[in-house]
C-alpha cells in the first residue's frame, strides 16, 4: 500500500474543490437563501420566547399563495407586476400566519410544539387541497421566474474575485436581499431598542414586565415579522427559484432553518453561516454530479453513490446538531408561555 | 344531569374536548369546502360538504368492503398512533415516525421477499419482526442523541426522515433492486404476506395492531418501566431525584417508539404493498401525530383516534371520485382538530365545556427541552 495515497487524495480533493469552485459559488447562495430567511424567522420568535417549528408550514403555505397570485394575474397585469405582487402576497401570508401562531401560543398559550405542527400539516393540506382543486385541472403554468440579475462578464471571468462576487451578485432578487435582512436583524437585534425589548422577553418576562415592556406585544410583533421573513422564503421557492409548485416542496427546509438556528447560537449572522453551510453541502452533492472528479479521487467519489450526497445535508444537520446543541444555551424563556401573575 | 349520566361522566370528561374538536374541525373544513367550491368548474355549492361528507362515510363505513378497508387503514395508524403516544408519555415529540416507518416498510420487504417461498409461520414472523427492530434501530438514534448530547428529537427525526427516503432509494436502486421489472423495486414477498382473515383485503395486521394496544396500556400502567416513563415525561427532573434514570428512558422510549412505527411499516407492508419501491407513501407518519394528539396518548384514545382517521383515509377515494373535493381535505380536518385540541379554549367557549382542564404534562416537557438543559417549565419565574 503506498503511503502517500492518503495525502495525495486529501490533496486531489482540495484541487478538485479549488477547480469546481466558480461553480460550486454561485449555487451556495442561491441555496441557503430559503434556510437563511426560516432562521431569521426563527431566531426572531425564539428570541423573543416562542419557538416555532411550523416555519416549514409557513414557507409552504407562502410559497403556494404566492405561486397563485403569479398564476392568476400573470394574463391580466404582464408578468412583471403578477410576479411582484405573488412575493407580496406571500409575505402577508407568512405576517398572517405569524399572527395567527402567535395568538395561539401567546394569547390562547397552546402547547408551541403542537401549534406548530397543526401549522405544518395544515399547510400540506390546505395547499395539497387547492393545488388539486385549481392549479392542476387549468393545465396553465405559473407566472415564470424573477430573472436574476447578472453580473457583467469582466467581472464574473476574473480570477479568484470573479466567482465570489458570482455568488452574492449573480442572483434573483430575494436571494441578494439575504444579506441585507440578516445584517439590518443582527444590528436591530443587539444595538436597538427593539432589539433590548425582544431579548428582555426572551430571556426574562416577568422582569420585562416589570420594567413596563409589553411581552405579548413584544411576542406578537417578533413572530408576526419572522413569519413574514419566512413567508419570502415561500416567495422563493416558487417565484425566484423553481417557477412552479409542488406538494411538500419546501422538503423539510423549515426544519433545517430550525437547526442552523441552534447552530448559530440564536444570531441572525451565526445562523446564516449556518445556512450557508448546509447550502454548501447541498451544492456539492449537485456539483459531484455536474462536474465528476477525475483520476483516483473520481474513482472514489463515484463508488459513493448519489443518493448519499443527496441525503448529506440532512445527515449533517444531525451530526451539528448533536455536536453543537450541548455547548450553545437557548434563550432562557424559550417555548414557554408567559402568563400574569394571577391569571393562570 | 351530571348525576344521570353516573360512570360515564369521568370518561366523558376526558372525551368532551376531543369529541368536540371533531366535530368543529368538520364544520369548519366545510366552511373551506364550500368557499373554494367557487373557484371550481362546477361554481359555488354551499350543500358540497354535506354531500362529501356523506361519501366519506358511505366509503368507510357503507359497505363490507368499506369496513374492510377502514380497519386495514386504521391497523398501521394504531402502531403509529402508539408511538407517538408512548413517546409524548415520556416527554418526546416523535415526529419521525414516517422515517421509521419507511425503514420498517423497507426490512420487511427485504426479508419477506428473502423468505418468499418459506412457509407463512416462518416468513411472515421473521419479516414483521426485522422490520419492527430496523424500526427500532431508526428510533434509537435520535433518542441516543436526545439523551447524550440534547440534540432535540423534533429536528433530527425530521432530518432522519428525509435521509431514510434518499437513502432507501439508493438501496433499492442499486442493492436490492428486482430484475425483470421496468421499475426499481425489491422482489415479491409471496408467502411473507400477512394471511387475509375476511373479505378481498383484510389482513391478520389489525389483531396485531389491537394486541399492540393492550400490551401498551399495559406496560404503561402495569410495570415499573410504564411508571418510569410517565413519570420521566412528568417532570425529568423529578426523576432523576427519584434514583430513575431519564437518559435511559430517553434512549429506550424512543427506542420503544421506532419499533412501534417500524411495526407499522411492516404491517403495511406485508399486509397491502407486498413490496417496496421509491414514493411509497408514508402519510402514516403525519397521520399518527394527529391520531396520537386525538387520543390524548392513551392507548385505548389511540385505538378509536385511529379508527377514526382510518376511516377517513378508506373514505376519501370515494369522496374525491364522487364530488371532486379533494382528498387533502382529511389533512385539513386533521390539522383543524389538533387545533382546537391546543387551543382548547375556542371548543369550551363554542360548547360551553366546564370540564375541568386536562393539562397535558408531558406536552411542556417536550417544549420545555428545545435547546439543551432548559429546565422544564415552571422553574423559571
Amino acid at each position: 500500500m503506498d503511503i502517500l495515497a492518503l495525502p495525495r487524495l486529501i490533496w486531489e480533493f482540495l484541487v478538485y474543490l479549488f477547480a469546481v469552485m466558480p461553480d460550486l459559488l454561485p449555487i451556495i447562495l442561491s441555496l441557503a437563501t430559503p434556510l437563511a430567511l426560516g432562521a431569521l424567522c426563527g431566531v426572531l420568535g425564539e428570541r423573543s420566547g416562542v419557538v416555532n417549528i411550523g416555519i416549514e408550514g409557513i414557507m409552504l403555505m407562502a410559497a403556494f399563495f404566492g405561486y397563485l397570485t403569479g398564476f392568476a394575474l400573470h394574463e391580466p397585469l404582464g408578468t412583471g407586476a403578477a410576479l411582484a405582487l405573488g412575493i407580496v402576497v406571500a409575505v402577508a401570508t407568512g405576517a398572517v400566519l405569524g399572527l395567527l401562531y402567535a395568538w395561539l401560543t401567546v394569547t390562547v398559550r397552546a402547547d408551541q410544539i403542537i401549534a406548530g405542527t397543526m401549522m405544518n400539516i395544515a399547510a400540506f393540506g390546505v395547499t395539497g387541497y387547492l393545488n388539486r382543486l385549481i392549479i392542476t385541472p387549468s393545465g396553465r403554468g405559473g407566472a415564470g421566474v424573477i430573472p436574476p440579475f447578472h453580473l457583467p462578464d469582466q467581472l464574473a471571468t476574473l480570477p479568484f474575485v470573479g466567482p465570489i462576487l458570482a455568488m452574492f451578485l449573480d442572483q434573483g432578487p430575494i436571494a441578494m436581499s439575504v444579506i441585507v435582512l440578516v445584517l439590518i436583524a443582527q444590528f436591530a437585534l443587539f444595538r436597538t431598542r427593539w432589539g433590548l425589548r425582544t431579548r428582555a422577553v426572551g430571556e426574562h418576562p416577568k422582569a420585562a414586565d416589570t420594567v413596563g415592556i409589553n411581552v405579548f406585544r413584544q411576542r406578537y410583533l417578533n413572530v408576526i415579522i419572522g413569519c413574514g421573513i419566512a413567508g419570502l422564503a415561500g416567495a422563493y421557492l416558487t417565484l425566484e427559484s423553481t417557477g412552479s409548485f409542488q406538494n411538500g416542496m419546501t422538503n423539510g427546509r423549515g426544519f433545517i432553518a430550525l437547526a442552523a438556528v441552534i447552530f448559530g447560537r440564536w444570531t441572525p449572522l451565526g445562523s446564516f453561516l449556518g445556512a450557508l453551510l448546509f447550502g454548501t453541502a447541498t451544492a456539492f452533492g449537485i456539483i459531484v454530479n455536474v462536474r465528476p472528479a477525475e483520476g483516483d479521487l473520481g474513482t472514489l467519489m463515484k463508488t459513493i453513490p448519489t443518493f448519499w450526497y443527496a441525503a448529506l445535508p440532512y445527515l449533517i444537520t444531525v451530526v451539528i446538531l448533536a455536536g453543537v446543541v450541548g455547548r450553545s444555551t437557548p434563550p432562557a424563556a424559550d417555548g414557554i408561555p408567559y402568563a400574569k401573575e394571577g391569571k393562570g | 344531569m351530571r348525576r344521570r349520566l353516573g360512570r360515564l361522566g369521568p370518561t366523558w370528561a376526558k372525551a368532551s374536548i376531543p369529541v368536540y374538536s371533531i366535530v368543529l374541525a368538520f364544520a369548519v373544513a366545510a366552511v373551506v369546502v364550500i368557499i373554494s367550491s367557487a373557484f371550481t368548474a362546477t361554481g359555488f355549492d354551499p350543500l358540497l360538504p354535506l354531500a362529501a361528507y356523506l361519501r366519506l362515510f358511505a366509503g368507510a363505513f357503507g359497505s363490507g368492503n368499506g369496513i374492510a378497508n377502514t380497519l386495514v387503514a386504521a391497523a398501521p395508524l394504531m402502531f403509529g398512533g402508539l408511538a407517538v403516544g408512548i413517546g409524548l408519555k415520556a416527554g418526546l415529540f416523535n415526529i419521525g415516525v414516517a422515517g421509521q416507518f419507511l425503514v420498517g416498510a423497507f426490512t420487511a420487504a427485504v426479508i419477506g421477499a428473502a423468505l418468499a417461498t418459506a412457509p407463512t409461520i416462518v416468513g411472515m414472523p421473521l419479516a414483521m419482526l426485522a422490520g419492527g427492530l430496523a424500526g427500532a434501530v431508526y428510533g434509537f438514534i435520535p433518542g441516543y442523541l436526545k439523551a447524550r448530547t440534547g440534540a432535540h428529537e423534533v429536528v433530527t427525526t425530521i432530518m432522519l426522515n428525509n435521509a431514510a427516503a434518499l437513502l432507501l432509494t439508493w438501496a433499492v436502486n442499486d442493492l436490492v433492486r428486482a430484475p425483470g421489472f421496468s421499475f426499481p423495486r425489491t422482489a415479491d414477498i409471496g408467502q411473507s404476506a400477512l394471511p387475509i382473515l375476511a373479505g378481498r383485503n383484510l389482513h391478520l395486521g389489525i389483531v396485531f395492531a389491537i394486541a399492540a394496544v393492550l400490551v401498551i396500556r399495559w406496560i404503561l400502567v402495569r410495570t415499573t418501566l410504564g411508571f418510569e416513563i410517565r413519570t420521566v415525561g412528568a417532570n425529568p427532573n423529578a426523576a432523576r431525584y427519584a434514583g430513575m434514570r431519564p437518559i435511559f428512558i430517553t434512549a429506550l422510549t424512543m427506542t420503544i417508539s421506532g419499533l412501534l412505527a417500524g411495526l407499522a411499516g411492516a404491517i403495511q407492508m406485508l399486509g397491502v404493498i407486498g413490496f417496496y419501491a421509491p414514493g411509497i407513501t408514508a402519510s402514516v407518519g403525519f397521520d399518527s401525530i394527529a391520531v396520537a394528539l386525538l387520543g390524548r396518548s392513551d392507548p385505548i384514545g389511540i385505538l378509536f383516534a385511529a379508527l377514526l382517521f382510518g376511516a377517513f383515509r378508506a373514505g376519501a377515494p370515494l369522496m374525491q371520485i364522487e364530488t371532486s373535493v379533494p382528498i387533502e381535505v382529511i389533512d385539513i380536518i386533521q390539522a383543524l382538530v389538533i387545533l382546537f385540541l391546543a387551543a382548547d379554549l375556542i371548543v369550551r367557549k363554542v360548547f360551553r365545556v366546564r370540564a375541568p382542564k386536562v393539562e397535558i404534562t408531558e406536552m411542556a416537557t417536550v417544549t420545555g427541552s428545545w435547546g439543551a438543559g432548559t429546565p422544564p417549565p415552571g422553574t423559571v419565574s
